[in-house]
């Protein structure tokens, strides 16, 4: 019953897949303007832009490209990218965990935030402090994380300079890792050093992509902790003798968790959604800015192969909110 | 309870909102009555003056000049109609073509919902600004590419909330008896279901003007909304970015006006769902 449930679930993961590739393949192919004339130099003839064209397979029927491609990407060959005349694979592997160590370092920042915020305004209940956290939590919620890039830079890097504003990492530093996961590798290999100059560099753009989440957390957090603080083992532990922060840390917390978790899985795909834009704010090398690039220049290979990767992280996400709420929730798992 | 009463009342929210957001649409109809300058005139005597209360400003541009030497006031009030237009159309367009869909998911059920809710996962999977980035490039830069591009991506959000309202709606009582009159099902969707949804519609029509605007100003930001001598409030922000350091208030202006847009915008649909929900009124 549940391996069937989970069968059907993958099964519909590679639907939607399927539906990814087929939109973006499509879309990007109506496109006007050749990809090909803008990579050749001026003077190059005709013959010179059909001997491309068939290299890059641009020369077959639609669906016949798309088989070919389909039938790459099944096996790990996500073609080359025309701009940057590099295996796409290696290029969009080479700058994920750019795009991952910023998502999950603001993902944790949303956390810091939001979790203490929710727990403060669920011990002040009914109190100015619980108003203060409602309307900040308000005003945060709505502004985007594009906003918030803006406003941080202004402020911590223009009005009080603290940290950096752009790039990933300080140019100048010797950067002895084997892998692209600079702020991991930073602190498995002791530098820290360098981990300094990564924080530094990521700390404002993974602030703006956390505030939003950090909103949603704090107010669903403190509703549901509100719900569980009047039912009877809470009173009970109260009657215990317990302080109202250690009944909450103790007893509320572990039971008003589950929908703020479901939540944040959901969430988290907005915020890596997030990333593109962001990344292009702060000059960040990950991945959406790379995205950006490959559709100015209008490099298709890589604009399917990016588009793709962000779709398989987003079900993959998807899927593990799913996987965890059956395991956390009793009901479930039990049922 | 709380947090009802907070809900409870919007009016003090929902004015200033209101407010903050009719000042933008005069801005936008009476643009060249009100800006003190043409805002595409550039003078390079007089670029990156600072704002009027510090050394160095000139009368006439109150806010100061961008490093063409253009009034970034008269820019501003002139980058509010392409904001106006822009929530308007594409918002309307988004809600039009989401409700529709979700209506039908959510009151036929069957295929219809299958047909329609897997095309909603496969639109949520793609990340929103790559999306809009993507089908700008392909549909040519320009106003229009902008609101179809904002239509397009954005109908998702309204197709979930209206198709989980009318599964609800449609199991009500009144529907069943509509039904037993002898009303049609499109007649039944339409007249019935459809004003009783409306209330969330309304609310997410208001917030999700506030993300076109946003949507522009990203777009503007990197080079593909409208063309690049029009002013725009993101194509002001782009222009600051590039000179914070030089001159900071550029980006502070249009960042400011952003701000209070997107906030009153959600503001002002937070208001309304409370003013048309029958249980909270």
């Amino acid at each position: 019953m549940i391996l069937q449930k989970f069968l059907l679930r993958l099964m519909t993961m590679a639907v939607t897949l399927f539906g990814v590739a087929v939109v973006v393949f499509v879309v990007i192919r109506v496109a006007p303007g050749d990809p090909i004339a803008m990579m050749l130099p001026p003077g190059a003839g005709p013959e010179d832009i059909e001997r491309l064209r068939a290299l890059y397979g641009l020369d077959k029927s639609l669906p016949q490209q798309f088989v070919i491609w389909l039938g790459g990407v099944l096996q790990g060959d996500f073609g080359t990218s025309i701009s940057l005349r590099q295996d796409v694979l290696s290029l969009v592997l080479g700058r994920l965990p750019a795009t991952l160590e910023l998502a999950t370092l603001a993902l944790l920042m949303a956390l810091a935030i939001g979790g203490p915020l929710a727990i403060l305004g669920a011990r002040e209940r009914g109190t100015a402090v619980e108003a203060g956290i409602d309307v900040a939590g308000g005003a945060a919620l709505s502004i985007p994380d594009f906003l918030w890039g803006l406003l941080l830079i202004l402020v911590f890097g223009v009005l009080a300079p603290i940290f950096e504003i752009s790039g990933r990492v300080s140019p100048s530093l010797d950067l002895p890792f084997a892998t692209q996961f600079y702020l991991v590798e930073s602190i498995l290999r002791l530098r820290f050093d360098l981990t300094a100059d990564l924080l530094a560099h990521m700390f404002i753009p993974a602030l703006a992509l956390a505030l939003p989440l950090a909103a949603i957390i704090t107010l669903l957090l403190k509703q549901s902790l509100k719900e569980v603080m009047d039912l009877d083992y809470v009173v009970l532990a109260r009657v215990k003798g317990f302080s109202e922060t250690q009944v909450i840390l103790r007893e509320a917390l572990k039971n008003a968790a589950l929908p703020t978790l479901t939540l944040i899985g959901v969430q988290f795909t907005f915020l890596i959604g997030g990333t593109v834009i962001v990344e292009r704010l702060f000059s960040y090398e990950g991945l959406g800015n790379m995205a950006i690039d490959a559709v100015i220049n209008r490099d298709l290979p890589l604009i399917q192969g990016i588009v793709l990767v962000f779709a398989l992280i987003f079900v993959l996400i998807n899927l593990a909110v799913d996987l965890s709420y059956a395991l956390l929730n009793p009901r479930l798992r039990h049922g | 309870m709380d947090s009802a009463r907070a809900t409870r009342r919007p009016s003090a929210r929902l004015w200033l909102a209101g407010l903050w957001l009719a000042l933008v649409f005069i801005a936008a109809i009476a643009a060249p009555l009100l800006a003190p300058q043409d805002p595409l005139a550039q003078d390079l005597l007089y670029e990156r003056l600072p704002p009027f209360w510090m050394a160095g400003s000139e009368s006439g541009y109150p806010l100061g000049t961008d490093s063409l030497g253009r009034d970034l006031l008269s820019r501003l009030i002139y980058g509010a109609r392409i904001a106006v237009i822009v929530a308007l159309v594409a918002a309307f367009a988004a809600c039009l073509l989401g409700s529709a869909l979700g209506l039908i998911a959510g009151y036929f059920g069957g295929w219809a919902d299958r047909i329609i809710s897997r095309l909603v996962d496969i639109w949520m999977a793609f990340p929103p600004v790559l999306f809009a980035i993507l089908l700008v490039a392909v549909l040519g830069t320009g106003l229009h590419s902008v609101i179809i591009a904002i239509a397009v991506i954005d109908w998702t959000r309204f197709c979930r909330v209206v198709r989980a309202e009318t599964m609800v709606q449609a199991r009500m009582d009144y529907i069943e008896n509509a039904r037993i009159v002898g009303f049609g099902r499109w007649r039944i969707m339409l007249s019935e279901v459809l004003p009783n949804v409306l209330p969330p519609i309304i609310a997410l029509l208001s917030l999700e003007m506030g993300i076109a605007v946003i949507v522009e100003a990203i777009l503007s930001f990197v080079n593909l909304s409208i063309s690049t001598d029009d002013p725009t409030w993101g194509g002001i922000i782009a222009e600051g970015r590039l000179s914070i350091h030089q001159a900071w208030w550029i980006l502070v202006f249009p960042l400011i006006t952003l701000f209070l847009t997107v906030l009153s915008f959600s503001q002002f649909g937070e208001g309304l769902k409370s003013r048309f929900d029958p249980v909270l009124r």
